[in-house]
């Protein structure tokens, strides 16, 4: 964090440049706990069974939280379900199928709750016997909760974003660019939402921002993309 | 920086010590008390000798007290751990009384620290019935269950739970291994510690010798398997898959290394097993090492091309995590926390039978490239998931969590 610089060290006259009246940036990090729901299933009904009474946050956790835990950067499947009917109850069709469904284009864990059960009720309709899975490889619901911390680090300007973002941690990036998506009204990012304030100065940027599809890449590789953009967009060089 | 953090800095990176100080921030100043039953000796007593002074430097007034008692009350608690993992025991009542006074006295004894602490933790069932002596306790009281107790044997958990059930909040391992409970259920998997005997880096002269003195040719392959002398080890089935391979592979040494099986009827009887299989073939080392060889253990493990843990049924299976983080790629029994562990054709291989294992080696030893490849990806997994500042990150985040209620949770 050696290039983020704190608030108190800041030069106060940066408002000569006009960016002063918007505030900055206030960067946080987050960490999350993995709590077992309790629920777990052998086969699809169970699965389905489920999904219909888990908590919200489980089906986030399932879809979102893998790129927090143990894994690898070119995972086969991007979400939890997918990788398990796949692997476990070995129906690599519904497998494609759920592992295209992408969170972020829903509004909210509803409408994504609602498009798995949907998926996964149609193959039921197609199914004659239920494959299961072994005693010891049943998947288990597990939600997380997210704890939320201050860096103490703020942007002031937007030109900082250029050398600060490759500086930040994966908890930060996880939360301002994934989790902020669940936050924010119009469902986009931390660093979209403070550049909007700033009017249509970085409007070519923010359109850059929003072409990034967070959810088919690693945090790494999401923290380069935006390097890139980032660098550039501000000092004209690749990062 | 402290100390010892920046220690662990030089080890891991100054990015997660930095994200261990800054999430640690809300805790400072709080008392955090640990209680378990040995203060040396078993993975508990390891891991608390770490996560004190690492709590304590991160600015929390860490305590750790023991709970001791007779030899009835220890009985008792053997059967609740044999229980909790499946086995029938049968406690009688003046065993359970015993249990009850034991923690009871404990109770007595710290009161005052008990009773005004911010957070407690209690591991393992030991301790566990204090609790019901601190009715108007101040803090959160978590207790942490080390043990797979995904089956227990059910007369003992429906006592056991009864007590459990009062805590704010529970800790498993895995899900795998939790059980219900009427409060959170934390999963938090172990860890190894980089700086311990076992993971210290060595000197390739140190590595050597250790391998010279048992007889162990440093210059041609080696798998290694580090376990105790058990049946779900099955390191009969290691033997079996080292005979197909060296038909191929003719230069290949197997190392197995475990310590001794006097207090345990059965391991001299599988190592009894082990011996005859190996008989007449110069090549497989059974070395039966004292409980505290670590560095001997740390050294073979470096030795070693690739390092197996063949296991039938296991724990969590922390050796797996100590072969990676020397950078070798392990081949491992497709079971309990190995499958976490091993990221199959990243970080090594998971494997159903000898003759699976047997295919790995073969295919390891013939792309040396992709070894050392598996190799660094392993290690870096690792870094990143099975060290002791992932661990006390774990159990920073779920302390924030509980007391400070996380600024948001789902669910």
């Amino acid at each position: 964090m050696s290039e983020i610089k704190e608030l108190k060290d800041m030069d106060k006259k940066t408002n000569m440049d006009g960016y002063s009246k918007v505030a900055p940036f206030v960067i946080r990090d987050c960490a999350l706990s993995a709590i077992a729901t309790g629920l777990r299933a052998q086969n699809l009904r169970e699965l389905r069974d489920a999904l219909v009474t888990v908590h919200g946050g489980s089906i986030y956790y399932h879809f979102w939280g893998g790129l927090l835990r143990p894994g690898f950067d070119d995972p086969e499947f991007n979400n939890d379900f997918a990788s398990w009917i796949h692997h476990r109850l070995h129906d690599a069709k519904l497998a494609e199928q759920i592992g295209v469904i992408d969170p972020a284009s829903f509004s909210d864990m509803e409408e994504l709750r609602r498009e798995l059960i949907d998926v996964i009720e149609k193959r039921l309709d197609e199914t004659e016997f239920l494959s299961w899975a072994p005693r010891d490889r049943q998947f288990h619901f597990i939600r997380a909760q997210t704890v939320v911390f201050d860096t103490n680090h703020f942007i002031q300007r937007p030109p900082e974003l250029a050398n600060i973002i490759s500086s930040l941690s994966l908890g930060s990036i996880y939360y301002h660019v994934i989790d902020a998506r669940r936050r924010s009204p119009q469902a986009i990012d931390d660093f979209r939402a403070w550049l909007m304030l700033f009017g249509d100065e970085f409007a070519d940027l923010y359109s850059r921002l929003a072409q990034l599809d967070p959810y088919f890449v690693s945090l790494i590789e999401l923290r380069e993309q935006f390097t890139a953009i980032f660098k550039e967009y501000f000092t004209g060089s690749r990062a | 920086m402290n100390s010892l953090l920046a220690t662990y800095a030089n080890v891991i990176g100054e990015d997660i010590v930095d994200h261990l100080t800054q999430l640690s921030r809300p805790l400072r100043g709080m008392k955090v008390v640990h209680v378990n039953s040995t203060r040396q000796g078993g993975g508990v007593a390891e891991i608390l000798n770490w996560l004190i002074p690492l709590q304590r430097e991160l600015g929390m007034e860490a305590h750790w007290e023991v709970i001791q008692g007779q030899n009835e009350f220890y009985q008792c608690t053997k059967q609740f751990h044999n229980a909790l993992q499946g086995n029938a025991a049968i406690i009688n009542q003046v065993s359970l009384k015993e249990y009850e006074q034991t923690n009871c006295q404990f109770a007595e004894k710290h009161g005052a620290l008990l009773q005004d602490a911010d957070v407690v933790f209690i591991h393992d069932p030991q301790p566990a019935a204090s609790i019901k002596y601190f009715p108007k306790r101040k803090g959160k009281w978590i207790w942490r269950c080390h043990v797979d107790a995904s089956h227990p044997y059910r007369p003992v958990w429906r006592y056991l739970s009864k007590i459990v059930s009062d805590f704010d909040a529970s800790i498993f391992s895995l899900a795998d291994f939790s059980q219900m409970l009427p409060h959170p259920v934390y999963l938090i998997p172990p860890s190894i510690d980089p700086l311990s005997e076992k993971n210290v880096e060595l000197s390739e002269d140190e590595i050597r010798n250790v391998c010279l003195q048992h007889n162990i040719d440093p210059k041609r392959p080696i798998m290694l398997q580090v376990s105790r002398f058990d049946r779900f080890k099955d390191p009969l089935g290691v033997i079996e898959a080292y005979r197909l391979a060296t038909a191929f592979i003719p230069t290949l040494q197997l190392v197995l290394a475990g310590s001794g099986a006097d207090d345990d009827p059965e391991g001299a009887v599988v190592l009894a097993e082990v011996q005859t299989a190996a008989r007449e073939d110069a090549d497989i080392h059974i070395l039966l090492l004292p409980p505290d060889a670590h560095r001997t253990i740390n050294a073979l493990q470096r030795a070693a091309d690739f390092v197996l843990q063949k296991s039938l049924k296991e724990g969590f299976g922390l050796t797996v995590a100590e072969a990676m983080w020397k950078a070798k790629p392990v081949i491992g029994g497709d079971t309990g926390g190995i499958r976490l562990q091993i990221i199959d054709h990243h970080t090594g291989f998971l494997v159903n039978s000898p003759e699976g294992a047997a295919l790995r080696i073969r295919y390891l030893l013939h792309h040396r490239q992709h070894l050392l490849e598996m190799g660094a990806k392993a290690r870096e997994f690792v870094r990143q998931n099975f060290l002791i500042t992932r661990h006390l990150r774990e159990y920073l985040t779920l302390m924030v969590g509980l007391v400070h209620q996380a600024e948001y949770s789902h669910g």
